[in-house]
């Protein structure tokens, strides 16, 4: 099972949800990896402690001017979506900060005046986390192409794995949609305030348009309005955790702890979100 | 000699744009035959990116050997440059007044870009 845990608003839990559900995962004996795509702030590291034994570089293909064969017919220039070409006295000029390496300029241009090279955005790191198999990607600071640093970290999961579980950035724009597209299902993280509210429903179209299964973990849900509740009742969307509003777990989290190891209390709370989720998939798979 | 107003409007007595990458038209004025035209740069003023450097490009493309306009970001800069384009920045309200500056000898031509990318 692919489970994706997104949220439309940060500072939900997403990974609070991710790692402590990958860990109590792991203690109940399943081999889970957990694939930190929050490439612009990886943070499940912190929590999950993992032992890097495997690290790449991520590069994007990005076109270079071979000035001897280039005419300056423009060609590459109109077929850039991007606008990362110009012709300036007769030679194309590449700006490599704004290509997103799609490769149609180099397939137009009828000279072969254009090859391609990969230009390093981000890395990929994974390693064994207690158990726990964990892969991260980081995008390079002033770099923007977090998708393909995303992308990586796919590719570098391990295939056949029972239960994967994605930390997904937070938002519904594009590092969202391809950290969640291959998702089995989607755990929406929110908060009962009228700012998780609005984002929650954001998050709720964004995936009702992609057409993935998904269910709600309200954080804090005894602080806050009742908004959450009625949204989620009104539209028929499953509310699979209320995680309680104790300092206790803030404190935990402002150390760097995991919070099923600091206050073991809360582990029957993940023991039956991950059976939910579990049975959510398989009834979603006999549909 | 050719040299490019940004501007939003159509004649002479049209605001001066602040903006370079993004001004909706280019106004065209030919020193020698004091006439103009008009330019519509209006795929860049909705570009998702790339807007200083496509209509650095369009403004090259024209002829042009000077441009006078409010603020210029640094890539459009770099491409203004290499192409020998000069820079001039102004904040006269319209081009006819830009256009006074510059026959006076009050313009002078910028040395860097003064404004970040995306500054507006």
């Amino acid at each position: 099972m692919i489970l994706a845990v997104a949220s439309g608003k940060g500072g939900t839990g997403k990974t609070t949800m991710a790692a402590n559900l990958a860990w109590t995962a792991a203690a109940e004996g399943m081999a889970v990896q957990f694939l930190d795509c929050d490439v612009e702030e990886p943070n499940g590291h912190i929590f999950l402690k993992p032992v890097f034994d495997s690290r790449r570089s991520v590069t994007v293909p990005t076109p270079e001017v071979v000035e001897e064969n280039c005419d300056g017919c423009r060609i590459c220039v109109g077929v850039c979506e991007f606008n990362a070409l110009i012709v300036l006295g007769e030679r194309a000029l590449v700006f490599p900060e704004l290509c997103h390496g799609c490769g149609a300029c180099v397939t137009a241009c009828p000279r072969n005046a254009l090859v391609e090279r990969g230009r390093p955005v981000g890395k990929v790191e994974s390693g064994d986390a207690g158990g726990v198999f964990f892969v991260q990607g980081i995008l390079d600071i002033g770099q923007v192409l977090a998708t393909a640093v995303i992308h990586a970290v796919k590719e570098a999961a391990r295939k056949e794995m029972p239960l994967t579980i994605i930390d997904c950035p937070p938002g519904t724009s594009c590092p969202v949609i391809e950290s969640v597209r291959h998702a089995d299902f989607v755990l929406l993280v929110t908060e009962p305030t009228p700012f998780g509210l609005h984002d929650l429903k954001l998050a709720v179209a964004m995936l009702r348009a992609l057409g993935k299964p998904f269910a709600v973990a309200v954080n804090r849900h005894d602080a806050g309005d009742e908004g959450v509740a009625l949204y989620c009742r009104e539209e028929a969307i499953e509310t699979m955790l209320n995680l309680p509003d104790d300092r206790r777990i803030a404190e935990a989290y402002s150390r760097g702890e995991l919070l099923l190891e600091t206050l073991p209390r809360y582990r029957p709370f993940f023991s039956r979100l991950l059976v939910k989720l579990l049975s959510a998939r398989q009834k979603e798979a006999a549909r | 000699m050719k040299i490019v107003f940004t501007t939003s409007g159509t004649d002479l007595d049209a605001p001066l744009d602040r903006r370079f990458g993004r001004a909706p038209r280019f106004l065209v004025y030919d020193l020698e035959g004091q006439t103009f035209e008009v330019v519509e740069n209006r795929q860049n003023l909705n570009a998702a990116q790339g807007a200083g450097i496509q209509s650095a490009e369009a403004v090259a493309r024209l002829g042009a050997k000077a441009v006078v306009t409010g603020h210029c970001g640094p890539k459009a800069f770099r491409v203004l440059s290499a192409a020998g384009v000069a820079i001039l920045t102004s904040d006269a309200p319209t081009v006819a007044a830009a256009l006074d500056q510059y026959r006076s000898g009050a313009l002078t031509e910028a040395r860097a870009a003064d404004v970040e990318g995306h500054w507006a």
